[in-house]
């Protein structure tokens, strides 16, 4: 519990009291714990001194900003329509496939949630998705299963 | 860069306006009346903001920009922040392209320290996005900045007098930046000379789809779309998306008579892009391309306004509900006239442009939503 409090109390030492200051401390909260709690909204705002609405509010408004808890690794996919022409499901399948999860959803372990996106900017070399801020492009199932067993060892020590 | 600053504010924007730059963000604004209009606000605070929140579908040149010239980038904010008036920059990178942060702010250190140097007070910034298409438009993207939802602002009061923070702000795309650069370095002759009336200069494409060379091409603006489907088709090119989701689409037989560039009295069919070309083959089908467009749209509209909330999602469930055989196929015309009422009635340019997709897709390609 104080463990946020301190990692919030950090984050707004590092980059100001200002409301402009809000976004970076939400994704440094974000690289952290992976997701926003409403403990660590609540505590964001008392630091900010503003409404805990408004943070809830603004931090609801970032698709990269999730409220929800979410793996150590977050896989998100595009789905827009260059990838979505060059074999988006397929690869979409694999991984739904290896990690035993659906859109959305994240292995009961912890590790993986799978998300769809919009447009990551890799059209010329698609399809393309993004593990935390790792850019992978040019899938195929086979890559993809490729690229997923290395999380999985690197996890497995 | 030192150069560039030796000489006159008024030398500098004359040259720029000479240029007729526009904007290759997509909508085209004169890059020099922007500068020149901020230059004569009056404040003591300014700031110069590099839009960097690529987020068109079929876009990704302002990446490769930022990742392999990134100091053309830097300089044209300093010598904008010199005519203007202002000591910071900003630059709004989209979260997706977090990973270059990193070469960034090395960058935009060595930058710094040069400034210094050259007793130039300017100072840059990195902002990261999260994830919001509609945070590329400019007063959303201050909204951002200012550590609110990315909802965009009434215009006016336009940026040029009030924008991040209040302050008058210059907001350019990365590749405008980059071209003011060029311009500067090299004259405006150079840049004048190539392109088309009303449409100036080179501009980079972002080609992606059924093309056997997908990439980021520098071409010449007003090129027929006839000669870029014969240079990068695959001999089966149905139609060719021109400008991203919120652009137009072209079907083949309207090749030869579109051109690419801006709109102008004289030129005929024009058809702006802020670079991204997506071309399609016969064995695509048109209904499963405005399907993704019309999901990209309701999902990235932000819901300020109900033309846009609301209009979307009907699109969206409209054109499914007449491909199930729920609704007639005249139920298409209805969708259109709800799309052209979001083009007058829509706050900002996603709105706006949904019809811009919708109807060109529609109009050209309306067996396919029935069947």
């Amino acid at each position: 519990m104080d463990q946020i409090k301190e990692l919030v109390h950090e984050l707004v030492q590092k980059h100001g009291h200002n409301r402009e200051n809000l976004l970076p401390v939400l994704q440094g909260v974000i690289e952290h714990e992976m997701y926003l709690s409403e403990q660590s909204m609540v505590e964001i705002a008392r630091e900010l001194d503003i409404p805990a609405a408004e943070v809830y509010g603004t931090a609801t408004f970032y698709s990269f900003l999730q409220t929800k808890p979410m793996g150590k690794y977050i896989i998100r996919l595009c789905k827009t329509i260059s990838c979505s022409m060059k074999g988006k499901n397929q690869v979409l399948l694999a991984l739904q496939d290896m990690l035993n999860i659906k859109i959305g959803q994240t292995t009961p372990d912890g590790k993986f949630t799978l998300l769809q996106t919009n447009c990551l900017g890799w059209c010329h070399e698609a399809p393309a998705m993004v593990i935390n801020h790792e850019v992978y492009t040019n899938l195929s199932p086979e890559r993809v299963r490729e690229i997923l067993n290395e999380y999985i060892k690197l996890e497995n020590g | 860069m030192l150069s560039t600053i030796k000489r006159s504010r008024q030398e500098l924007i004359n040259e720029l306006i000479s240029s007729e730059l526009k904007g290759r963000g997509g909508a085209g604004f004169p890059t020099g009346l922007k500068w020149k209009l901020t230059s004569e606000a009056k404040s003591e605070k300014k700031y110069v903001i590099c839009n960097a929140d690529e987020g068109e579908p079929g876009t990704f040149k302002d990446r490769e920009i930022l990742t392999k010239v990134p100091f053309k980038v830097l300089t044209a904010m300093a010598v904008c922040g010199y005519i203007i008036g202002s000591d910071e920059g900003i630059i709004y990178l989209r979260g997706e392209y977090q990973y270059l942060s990193k070469n960034l702010n090395s960058a935009i250190q060595e930058f710094e320290y040069y400034c210094k140097k050259i007793n130039l007070n300017f100072s840059i910034r990195l902002f990261l996005g999260s994830g919001a298409y509609i945070c590329g438009e400019e007063t959303a993207l201050f909204e951002s900045l200012e550590g609110k939802r990315g909802e965009p602002r009434n215009k006016p009061p336009y940026p040029t007098t009030a924008g991040f923070m209040g302050k008058p702000t210059v907001i350019n795309n990365v590749e405008t930046l980059a071209h003011t650069y060029t311009i500067f370095k090299y004259g405006a002759k150079k840049f004048y000379d190539l392109g088309v009336q009303y449409s100036r200069g080179s501009k980079l494409f972002s080609v992606s789809g059924d093309t056997p060379k997908p990439g980021i091409y520098e071409l010449e603006l007003g090129m027929s779309l006839q000669d870029f489907v014969d240079e990068f088709g695959d001999g089966d090119t149905k139609a060719v998306q021109v400008g991203g989701a919120s652009g137009f689409l072209v079907p083949r037989k309207k090749f030869g008579e579109t051109a690419i560039g801006f709109q102008g009295k004289l030129v005929g069919i024009s058809l702006p892009t802020g670079g991204s070309m997506m071309l399609f083959n016969s064995t695509r089908s048109m209904y499963n391309v405005l399907d993704n467009y019309l999901e990209f749209f309701k999902e990235e509209s932000c819901g300020q306004c109900t033309p846009c909330r609301v209009g979307c999602q009907q699109l969206y469930l409209g054109i499914k509900a007449v491909k199930r055989g729920d609704r007639p196929a005249t139920y298409l015309d209805k969708l259109l006239k709800l799309s052209e009422t979001m083009q007058y009635t829509a706050k900002c340019g996603l709105g706006q442009s949904v019809a811009n997709s919708f109807i060109s897709i529609v109009e050209n390609f309306r067996e396919e939503m029935i069947y």
